[in-house]
């Protein structure tokens, strides 16, 4: 009862204190995020107690998800044209006493005619003494089957598959849960050459920056387990390679979701149960998936800072096409005895070299990185409210100048010399599932295409179609 | 683990002085609806408070590790109550304070008997010998069978090892829920504090030697809410399970 009356007090206190904060729109606050859909050109996800987020374009959410039946933890996916949204009926009773529903809608849109959920159906339960607790549930289809798999469970005893009918989402008819994992909360399913990962999330909940959450990861080549982690120990024995933990000022994260979207860029939907720069307060998080070694790890959100920007291709470096400025040659003489007192030499400066540089558009080259000033760039959030599904758009400007990354209606790119914040002047950043990075603008003028920041040969950056399976669409920041 | 999940409680006041307050604008805030009451839920297996269902008594044979090491076989004290609100209260000193408070006994060699009981504080507390069915010995089920405290606990554990030769250079693994002590002939082991769930080798010694013969093992887990449970097995210098062992009581 202590711990009922702490946590009243504590949603009252945050209640009184934060009203002006609440009032604010683009605030990503939910706890026990769904895996985010999307549907109809928006991005949604629910979360415990009902209800939802929305975002226009993955970046900026807000309020207005409708999900009925209250309960905790849901996941969604969509199946043909239906989406199935699964939910538990309590949040973790202390009886540990539970049930699992599912229930279908054409559409995640609450404004849309469509709009209208099944009649919800239990798909498992737990009776309060066995070692399970019906809610966190997490549903996958697999690939290569067509069968619609879902694992549930928390800390209390074991997480548990069962098998669902794709086309009703009721319990297969038939199907025992098998035991899949032990003290593992919001747990849920990946597939992925040829074999079945199983996220799982460990550590402890809901006690703010407190909360020890954290996700791990086993994988199997059965998706009935047993599931190992990368020392060849069991997730029933408690195993689980880490595949997120806090992150600076974002602590706590949970509630893993996949979102594959195309080949080569996939997310993470996450929770923070605390998010230090937004109160304290659990936050919906988004970020990469990279794949290592046949494991999945957190990518970063891209980070600010100012960069050599590498093309994969051939490790060469994007450059402003201008007259190559030689330094100063140091002494000379190999072989001969020097005994002068050893002088640090000055690196190039940007104003050494920027007199001679046109005023105007300068082209853009690959070339062999030399730590010069017209191979720095400054990568900054712009100032833009718009972004993709988890990052804003950026400004790439070259460093210590206002001379800005553009793209071209002939699809080429090439600076201008002021940034102006044109659409074609702002850079959505991926990180790719190998850790590289995918480069791209808002938008290409007078193109509906989508184009990517690509290498031509070893030295002519252009743009055009992102092809994961070509390292002329990557590109590495090294930060030096 | 100590996990206070889902704070429905707070999230439905929230909802309500949301609306009556703010108008709502977070995701708690969007028309939960109402809350379906939970179907007719049928139980599902045997609710009888037996420790047959998980363990049996322990026979005057000795036993071997299980196929990866994990000491199955241990004398187990009726749970100390404790009133313990969250595992994160689980440091290093509250550890040590605790365990060295409400202690059965300083001599940390001391084998208890099967069926004896002990005075812990006020407590007339009472020793089990059992084999865990499972690699883990469920300290949940095991209050569970005997219908006393589940949550909020102290549980003193001994075992004895036989060991045919000295080994150098083992280590004692263990996890559990939520921290934990142990000693090896008197000296202590290890110390698994904090918020831990129960995680195969979660935490491991320092290189200790097994002795030829008789080698006893003294645990203590304790747990605020969650299922208590702990593992331990020994491991040799290349990380392997330690498996020639005989587990007995006495």
């Amino acid at each position: 009862m202590k711990r009922m009356n702490a946590s009243c007090l504590t949603t009252l206190f945050a209640l009184l204190i934060t009203q002006t904060t609440f009032a604010q729109i683009g605030r990503p606050f939910i706890h026990d995020p769904s895996t985010v859909a999307e549907c109809e050109g928006k991005y949604y996800t629910f979360g415990t107690g009902g209800g939802g987020l929305i975002s226009n374009d993955g970046w900026t959410w807000y309020g207005g998800g409708v999900r009925p039946g209250g309960g905790a933890a849901p996941d969604v996916l969509k199946i043909g044209d239906r989406y199935l949204v699964v939910y538990g009926a309590t949040g973790g009773s202390p009886n540990h006493k539970g049930a699992i529903l599912t229930m279908w809608n054409k559409t995640l849109d609450p404004k849309s005619p469509d709009f209208k959920y099944s009649e919800p159906v239990v798909v498992a339960t737990s009776d309060g003494y066995e070692e399970n607790d019906a809610i966190d549930p997490g549903i996958m289809l697999d690939p290569t089957t067509g069968r619609l798999w879902m694992t549930y469970g928390t800390y209390f005893g074991y997480t548990r598959l069962i098998e669902l009918d794709p086309k009703t989402g009721k319990l297969k008819a038939g199907n025992k849960p098998v035991d899949v994992a032990i003290v593992c909360e919001a747990s849920t399913l990946v597939y992925r050459d040829g074999w079945y990962y199983l996220l799982a999330t460990h550590g402890s909940c809901c006690d703010g920056a407190n909360s020890t959450y954290n996700v791990v990861v086993g994988r199997s080549k059965k998706i009935t387990g047993p599931y190992l982690d990368n020392v060849g120990r069991s997730m029933l024995q408690g195993g689980g390679k880490m595949v997120v933990a806090t992150r600076g000022g974002l602590i706590g994260p949970g509630h893993f979701g996949h979102i594959v979207l195309e080949n080569g860029v996939e997310k993470m939907s996450i929770h923070y149960e605390a998010d230090l720069a937004q109160g304290g307060r659990s936050v919906l998080g988004i970020l990469p998936v990279v794949w290592k070694d046949g494991w999945p790890i957190a990518g970063e959100k891209f980070k600010e800072g100012t960069y050599e920007i590498e093309s994969v291709r051939r490790g060469y470096a994007l450059e402003l096409a201008v007259d190559f400025t030689r330094m100063a040659v140091g002494p000379r003489g190999f072989g001969q005895p020097n005994n002068d007192p050893i002088k640090p030499a000055p690196a190039q400066q940007l104003a050494d070299v920027q007199k001679n540089w046109p005023t105007g558009p300068i082209h853009l080259r690959i070339g062999d990185y030399m730590s010069r000033p017209h191979q720095q760039w400054t990568i900054t959030d712009a100032p833009d409210s718009t972004g993709y599904l988890g990052g804003p758009y950026y400004k790439i400007v070259l460093a210590g100048t206002d001379r800005a990354l553009a793209a071209t209606a002939d699809a080429e790119v090439i600076t201008v010399p002021a940034f102006t914040g044109a659409p074609e002047q702002l850079w959505r950043i991926d990180q790719l599932t190998d850790g590289t990075y995918r480069i791209m603008p808002k938008t290409v003028p007078n193109s509906g295409k989508k184009l990517a920041l690509v290498s031509s040969g070893d030295s002519t950056p252009t743009l055009a179609e992102f092809d994961y399976n070509s390292d002329n669409s990557k590109w590495n920041f090294r930060n030096h | 683990m100590n996990r206070n999940r889902k704070p429905l409680l707070p999230i439905l006041s929230f909802i309500v002085l949301s609306g009556l307050q703010l108008g709502g604008l977070t995701a708690f805030a969007q028309g939960p609806g109402p809350r379906i009451p939970l179907p007719p839920i049928p139980l599902k297996g045997d609710t009888t408070h037996t420790l047959s269902k998980h363990f049996t008594v322990a026979s005057a044979t000795q036993k071997a590790p299980d196929a990866e090491g994990f000491i199955q076989r241990w004398l187990v004290l009726e749970p100390v109550k404790k009133d313990i609100v969250r595992n994160n209260i689980f440091t290093d000193n509250y550890l040590r304070t605790t365990f060295s408070a409400d202690n059965f006994s300083s001599d940390y060699t001391f084998v208890p008997k099967n069926g004896e009981t002990v005075n812990v504080g006020n407590q007339a507390l009472k020793w089990y010998a059992l084999d865990s069915k499972a690699f883990n010995f469920n300290l949940y089920h095991f209050t569970y069978a005997l219908n006393k405290p589940k949550y909020g606990i102290l549980v003193w554990l001994v075992t004895v090892i036989d060991c045919p030769e000295e080994i150098q250079n083992v280590r004692m693994a263990a996890g559990c829920n939520s921290g934990s002590m142990w000693w090896l002939n008197g000296q202590e082991a290890m110390l698994l504090s904090g918020d831990r769930d129960m995680i195969a080798d979660n935490v491991t010694s320092s290189r200790l030697t097994l002795k030829k013969g008789r080698n006893i093992v003294r645990g203590a887990v304790i747990n605020g809410p969650g299922m208590a449970n702990f593992c331990m097995r020994f491991l040799d210098e290349k990380g392997s399970p330690v498996k020639n062992l005989r587990i007995r009581i006495e």
